[in-house]
């Protein structure tokens, strides 16, 4: 029986030494959904994909992927977990001794016995789903952050997941880049039946293509809803994000002591 | 004052000692995942290229040099006991005992070690070790245990061609320049070296040198930072570490190699 939630986030809590990042998260993700993450800069978003990875363990509460709890999973239960999916991360994190091809060949060479033909073709539709099939013999050094970043986002497919991660796909991308690359993760997701979680500042292209939308604010979720619940919300904290205010409950700034104290001013 | 100092003491050991469990479990997992770095022994022989043909051209003329003081001096001391023939015996049994394992493991420290602690520590930083470990690929097995393994079985090679181009050397000058007797020069030395008490104990000497050299530059690397400087820290600690572990590791062996031997 397979569960309707890919991915099931229960009271998750996690910090970094002692300093609490996520206090207490809850959130689903069902299957063949596009779900978006939002939060501020430094809210956690990155540390709450981390989790769903296995790469950290939560300090409290469950994070269950396919009905199994990852935090649970022994080192050969994870493997077999991630083989399931694909994680885009924020800085591309492309291996910089091998090709764009090599790359994207990558999964397909450790974990299938494919003849290198088949390879070959696969890596290619997925250079060409995202524009960079001409670029397959670039070392990633000659990439721009952008076309790199398009590249991570070949290779995060490339084994086709279930569960695909996105973090910040859309940054650095010009409009045009951006607009297909937000077409292409709907895309892939309906066609590949996958489900795609998003981590994304970029509000207006998201919301045109996602399902559900998170936001994610001092370790808590604190508004959820459909993409027209979201442009419709009255929220303020949801408003300020939607049309990227400056004043409103979302700090700019990390804790900091006063200003006025740390310029040693009246003092 | 004290206090404080003796806290220091005491954090800094609890950190010493934990980083040395930390890098015993880290070389047991390194031995443990070695599967892949035999059956695909492709990936340790393109490490190989990159840790020991690329170290040869350093290894080749130190070598060279090396053997060719030997030479000299050799002779010069030799002489004033009237026994230049002696020059072989002498040239080769100090390479092939001391001097090949040991300075050839120096520079492979420097050159090869340093580089392997680069890689890795920048992979760490970049996130392509965790985007490995997100693709159900260990980083130990694909990436740590083929570099190892390629130190391991570079080292005595190349301990090997420093040896022979010494010898190479040490023949130049002594019998080409000098003007030794070049037969006593080959014969004497045939007949001195003994092959399992020298070039054996030789070759045991410098896989050792291999396993302590590439477990410090792969741990360094790994446990480094993931910034510059900590990635520049860490090269300069593979450098120093590796240099002091060979320096101590040869006169532990030696002492035990080479007892009774006259
Ligand atoms: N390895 C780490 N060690 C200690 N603290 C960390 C670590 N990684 C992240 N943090 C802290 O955890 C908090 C959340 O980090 P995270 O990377 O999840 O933020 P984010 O929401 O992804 O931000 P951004 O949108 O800027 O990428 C930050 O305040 C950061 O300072
Ligand atoms: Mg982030």
């Amino acid at each position: 029986m397979q569960h309707d939630n890919l991915v099931e986030i229960e009271d998750v809590a996690f910090g970094y030494g002692t300093r609490p990042v996520l206090k207490g998260v809850n959130l689903t993700a069902k299957r063949g959904q596009v779900i978006a993450i939002m939060g501020s800069s430094g809210c956690g978003k990155t540390t709450l994909l981390r989790l769903i990875g296995g790469q950290i363990k939560p300090g409290q509460g469950t994070v269950r992927v396919a009905g199994e709890s990852v935090g649970e999973l022994d080192p050969a239960g994870l493997y077999r977990l991630r083989r399931k999916m694909g994680m885009l991360f924020q800085f591309g994190a492309l291996f910089t001794d091998m090709s764009v091809f090599d790359n994207v060949a990558f999964q397909l060479r450790e974990h299938t016995d494919l003849p290198e033909d088949a390879i070959r073709d696969l890596v290619l539709m997925k250079l060409h789903a995202v524009g960079l099939r001409g670029a397959a013999q670039l070392m990633p050094a000659e990439l721009s952050g952008g076309m790199a970043r398009r590249v991570a986002l070949a290779r995060a497919i490339a084994l086709e997941p279930t569960l695909v991660m996105y973090d910040e796909p859309f940054a650095g991308l010009d409009p045009i880049s951006l607009g297909v690359t937000g077409n292409l993760i709907r895309r892939l997701t309906d066609t590949l039946g996958l489900t795609s979680l998003v981590v994304t500042h970029d509000v207006q292209e998201s919301l045109k293509i996602v399902d559900y939308v998170y936001f994610v604010s001092e370790g808590v979720i604190v508004a959820k809803g459909s993409a027209e619940d979201i442009r419709a919300s009255d929220l303020p904290y949801v408003h300020q994000f939607v049309h990227g205010e400056a004043d409103g409950p979302v700090p700019f700034h990390y804790p900091a002591p006063s200003y006025a104290d740390d310029l040693r001013l009246g003092g | 004052m004290l206090k404080r100092s003796i806290e220091n003491l005491g954090n800094r050991t609890i950190q010493g000692v934990w980083r040395i469990g930390f890098a015993a479990r880290f070389f047991l997992a390194m031995l443990l995942h070695s599967g892949t770095a035999f059956r695909r022994f492709g990936l340790t022989i393109r490490e190989m290229y990159f840790t020991g043909v690329l170290s040869l051209i350093i290894i080749l003329v130190s070598g060279l040099f090396v053997g060719m003081v030997l030479g000299l001096q050799g002779y010069e001391t030799l002489q004033t006991y009237g026994s230049e023939e002696a020059l072989g015996i002498l040239v080769a049994l100090s390479l092939v005992r001391e001097l090949g394992p040991v300075v050839a493991a120096l520079l492979f420290a420097s050159r090869a070690g340093s580089a392997i602690t680069a890689e890795i520590g920048l992979m760490k930083a970049t996130e392509q070790l965790s985007a490995m470990e997100m693709m159900a690929v260990d980083p130990i097995a694909r990436v740590v245990a083929p570099r190892f393994w390629a130190g391991v079985i570079s080292m005595p090679l190349l301990a090997a061609l420093f040896s022979a181009m010494g010898i190479f050397g040490g023949y130049l000058v002594g019998v080409q320049l000098i003007g030794v007797d070049e037969g006593s020069f080959w014969s004497q030395m045939q007949s001195a070296v003994d092959f399992e008490q020298d070039i054996l104990n030789g070759v045991i000497k410098s896989v050792v040198f291999g396993v302590a050299i590439t477990t410090i530059a792969l741990f360094e690397g790994y446990d480094a930072p993931p910034t510059a400087e900590g990635v520049s820290g860490a090269t300069t600690r593979t450098v120093v570490t590796s240099s002091l572990a060979v320096l101590a590791l040869d006169f532990v062996l030696t002492a035990f190699m080479f007892r009774g031997i006259n």
